[in-house]
């Protein structure tokens, strides 16, 4: 798993973070925030169908999964299959700890230091809030300024698109006529719409009647210019309405047709399995 | 009269360095002044900078003195130099608050923390200075120990480690509120 320190993603405008979530404890605490659960009692039944919901989303998009996620799965699924089990006299009388309590202690600790973070961003930066004489840190220098931060996590795109699949009934029969659009061609769609359009909502590039390879084609589509710089993903409130809009320096134009052309390069392997 | 001098001396170098200059630096530069009349000065001039409505301010951080910008200018200032400064990957910043509050530390124990590989982040901040290896540690494998630099404490505009916010600060600042997300009942709403 590559990261970088300063996020590429931010250095003209938002990028999804594919190779780079912040791991399995985010996205447990992402989801018992959601849920509105107790973090001291978790129904780890439910908790764990959401995980798995989500790696299974992340495999039919075809992102990678680090092995991380994978490890907390099957431990998430331990926990589950232990908590069924009826406790015996003697362990009753050792005291076993309940299983998910280790689980806990991690995500706590977790979220603590997530906290801090936050705080430490929150301080008054150097170069950023407060400025010296000549601060002479030419790897600081050197880093590119930033737009303001677009906060559309991944998890809520991805969010977003389970919403959609849900509100598509797609069709479920086996259909042997091959929908030929590719992601390359997929990409000039949405860039003309967006052209056109200055800013789409998210959930209207998903048209009810399309087939579900299409769905998906989309949704690879908009991480893929995402990924590209050439549009941004913002949101004016936390869970609210996501908007696209096309980056600064795709406005000045930029010719769809050179785009695809270089998506088309990457994308080949994805395509394969998409379309296939 | 002389102390006087000496806190404009003092103000000039502090105006003229890139860095923030530590009392003991001031020290070997002002042979002639006594230490206690320096570590004197400088209280004088932090209080001064700090009654006085001024667009510097004379802060502590990084075992040393730096005069800074008021951080209510920044938006000013940006203006000018066209740089909205760095900017952190969330990734990059819980590694950088987990060794600064853990440290020393070893990767394998950062990793353990987040949950996901981590060297990759850390090669960035060890590369961007914010890092630094402390040593080895005196288990099998001899993993290497980090912590954080002083370009950390420089960048957080802090004055040492110490100066952290505590993590029960944390706690407290983040309480535990379930009700949060919930909307609150209109206290005048009529049943139909």
């Amino acid at each position: 798993m590559q990261s970088n320190l300063f996020s590429d993603a931010l250095e003209d405008a938002y990028r999804v973070r594919i190779e780079e979530f912040e791991g399995p404890l985010d996205l447990l605490l992402h989801l018992i925030k959601k849920n509105e659960v107790d973090i001291y009692n978790i129904p780890i039944a439910a908790i764990a169908r959401q995980y798995l919901e989500y790696i299974e989303l992340m495999k039919e998009l075809n992102l990678d999964i680090a092995g991380e996620f994978l490890v907390m799965a099957a431990t998430l699924l331990q926990i589950k299959s232990r908590m069924l089990l009826p406790v015996t006299p003697e362990e009753e009388e050792a005291e076993v700890e309940d299983p998910r309590a280790e689980l806990v202690r991690r995500l706590l600790e977790y979220q603590r230091y997530r906290d801090a973070s936050y705080l430490l961003t929150s301080r008054n930066l150097l170069g950023r809030d407060v400025f010296a004489r000549k601060f002479g840190s030419p790897e600081l220098e050197e880093l590119e300024p930033v737009e303001e931060p677009a906060d559309v996590e991944l998890f809520e795109l991805i969010e977003a698109f389970q919403r959609v699949l849900a509100r598509i009934s797609v069709d479920t029969f086996h259909d042997v006529i091959a929908d030929g659009i590719s992601i390359a061609d997929r990409i000039g769609e949405v860039l003309s719409v967006l052209h056109v359009e200055k800013t789409v909502v998210f959930d209207s590039l998903f048209a009810d009647g399309m087939t579900r390879d299409l769905l998906v084609v989309t949704f690879l589509s908009i991480l893929e210019l995402c990924k590209l710089k050439l549009i941004k993903i913002v949101q004016g409130e936390s869970l609210g309405t996501i908007w696209l809009t096309l980056a600064a320096s795709a406005e000045e134009g930029s010719d769809p047709e050179s785009v695809v052309e270089a998506a088309t390069h990457e994308d080949t392997e994805q395509e394969e399995i998409v379309g296939g | 009269m002389a102390v006087k001098s000496l806190r404009t001396i003092i103000e000039s170098l502090l105006f003229v360095h890139d860095q923030p200059l530590s009392v003991d630096r001031l020290c070997l530069i002002l042979e002639e002044y006594e230490r206690p009349d320096i570590r004197g000065a400088l209280d004088e001039l932090v209080e001064e900078y700090h009654a006085a409505d001024r667009g510097i301010v004379l802060v502590q951080v990084a075992g040393g003195y730096q005069l800074r910008s008021c951080p209510e200018h920044a938006d000013y200032i940006r203006r000018l130099t066209k740089s909205k400064g760095v900017k952190f990957s969330q990734s990059a910043l819980e590694t950088l608050a987990i060794i600064a509050y853990r440290q020393p530390v070893t990767r394998a124990e950062v990793e353990y923390l987040r949950g996901v590989d981590s060297g990759g982040v850390m090669k960035s901040l060890l590369e961007k200075k914010l890092l630094k290896i402390l040593g080895k540690k005196d288990v099998p494998g001899k993993p290497l120990i980090y912590g954080t630099s002083r370009e950390f404490l420089e960048l957080f505009g802090l004055k040492d480690l110490a100066a952290l916010p505590t993590l029960k600060e944390i706690q407290e600042l983040v309480p535990p509120d379930p009700f949060a997300d919930q909307p609150a009942l209109p206290l005048d709403a009529v049943e139909p």
